[in-house]
């Protein structure tokens, strides 16, 4: 089922999208024209590296929304299997987890997905802080090894949660069944993705042109408290711009 | 074109990423010799070469390990073109130099683990002087140090299935071996070269 359809109100926020990034694109093509220090011309070509990133994000966004439930749902497992070797890559994992980490990758967060696929709600919610979660330390026991036995487990169970369980609520969205709004879910989805996007670029943005007090440093050194505030108003306030894509009144 | 699959494969589902900070990904013929947790090791460095290199490299391996079993054999032997050596009972007869030494001799490139087999342990264990006598024999031809990192978490030995977690793999500047430099002085300068690339 294709979600873009017919839809007036899905052809508007396409070519509102569309024109965001033609507007970026034209905005970023002038700055690099016209930037002459060494140092700004980094921050162009970063700005403009972005810029390129947001475009391949927004169109295999909407050919995973063209393709309809299916295809959404392989771009958010597909984003959670990344997401989780990231995850797991940076985090110190013992030498025994390695069986418990492979049902994770290969078994947990596919299942996850083909449960969200055949629209089976009652138990994508409670498969993995539920099942997962008994499962793992079970699998670590039969491993063997006791050493850091919790913290180890919960390294798993909450890399799960985050990469896996928490995104795959993005195509659940899908599923929805909102009375009187049969085929429309795909702008629920567009919403989400739009706001949280739309949120971090204006943090990026705020923080450039305003930001004076960085936030958290060592974490982050480019993050400042301007570019954290500007990017929370400005994503409540597209967001409540954006109240005429949703059920909500 | 097995091989170009696999390579593409290895990188696709490890993410790996090359770093020359060395030397360049160049045509030129070299020994890569690097540290050895996994099997999965050799995949990844051989997967970052660039295909013309990839296509004259060869790795250095154990002929008890790789002819054991079929699918290893095929391999080992038609996908990765690798040189089976004697490991465990090296004699006169049976001496790896005699079939190293020909194939650097006709122009390949060569991988090879100096620790001798994978180790469980963070540290490296001592070189074996293979290293040495190859430098000895060609030492027109460049050994390239290699740090290969995270495939142990791959792959650690002993496991069957592979984990898709992000590798790196590390080239430093090529060494030679030095006139009159005495076998343990070269290996330990070689085990170090490695080890330097581990912080970078």
């Amino acid at each position: 089922m294709n979600l873009l359809g017919t839809d007036r109100e899905m052809q508007i926020l396409g070519a509102g999208a569309l024109a965001v990034l033609l507007i970026a694109s034209t905005i970023g093509f002038f700055l690099h024209l016209r930037v002459k220090s060494e140092e700004g011309r980094e921050l162009i070509d970063n700005l403009n590296a972005r810029i390129k990133a947001w475009w391949v994000m927004t169109i295999i966004f909407f050919l995973a929304l063209a393709t309809g439930v299916i295809g959404s749902v392989i771009l958010f497992c597909l984003i959670s299997f990344l997401a989780l070797r990231e995850y797991v890559t940076l985090t110190p994992t013992h030498r025994a987890d390695h069986r418990a980490l492979f049902w994770a990758f290969f078994i947990i967060t596919p299942l996850q997905y083909v449960l969200i696929a055949f629209h089976r709600y009652g138990i994508a919610v409670i498969m993995i802080p539920v099942y997962a979660y008994l499962f793992i330390p079970i699998r670590n026991v039969i491993a063997g090894e006791y050493k850091d036995f919790l913290a180890r487990n919960s390294k798993i169970q909450w890399g799960l949660m985050i990469c896996v369980y928490f995104v795959s609520y993005a195509p659940a969205l899908l599923l929805l069944d909102v009375p009187g709004r049969a085929g429309q879910n795909g702008k629920l989805l567009y919403f989400l993705v739009c706001v949280t996007q739309l949120s971090d670029v204006l943090q990026y943005v705020f923080g450039k042109c305003f930001g004076r007090h960085k936030i958290a440093p060592n974490i982050s050194p480019n993050k400042t408290v301007e570019g954290f505030i500007g990017g929370i108003l400005g994503g409540v306030l597209i967001g409540t711009g954006l109240w005429w894509i949703t059920p909500f009144s | 074109m097995i091989a170009a699959l696999l390579a593409a494969f290895v990188r696709l589902f490890t993410g790996v990423q090359a770093r020359w900070i060395g030397c360049t990904p160049g045509a030129m013929q070299r020994v890569y010799f690097a540290n050895h947790t996994s099997n999965f090791d050799f995949l990844v460095l051989w997967s970052v070469l660039p295909d013309q290199l990839r296509k004259r490299t060869r790795p250095v391996a154990a002929s008890d390990y790789w002819r054991a079993g079929r699918l290893r054999q095929f391999l080992a032997e038609s996908v990765f073109r690798g040189v089976l050596i004697e490991r465990k009972k090296v004699t006169r007869a049976n001496n790896p130099m005699d079939q190293l030494v020909p194939v650097l001799q006709g122009g390949d490139s060569l991988i090879i683990f100096p620790e001798g087999g994978r180790t469980s342990e963070p540290e490296m264990r001592p070189f074996k002087s293979g290293l040495y006598y190859l430098g000895k024999a060609v030492p027109q031809v460049d050994l390239v140090p290699v740090y290969i990192n995270n495939a142990n978490r791959v792959l650690p030995k002993g496991e069957l299935l592979p984990l898709p977690l992000l590798c790196s793999v590390i080239f430093g500047e090529p060494l030679r071996l030095e006139k009159s430099e005495s076998k343990d002085a070269f290996l330990t300068r070689a085990r170090a070269a490695v080890e330097a690339l581990i912080d970078l």
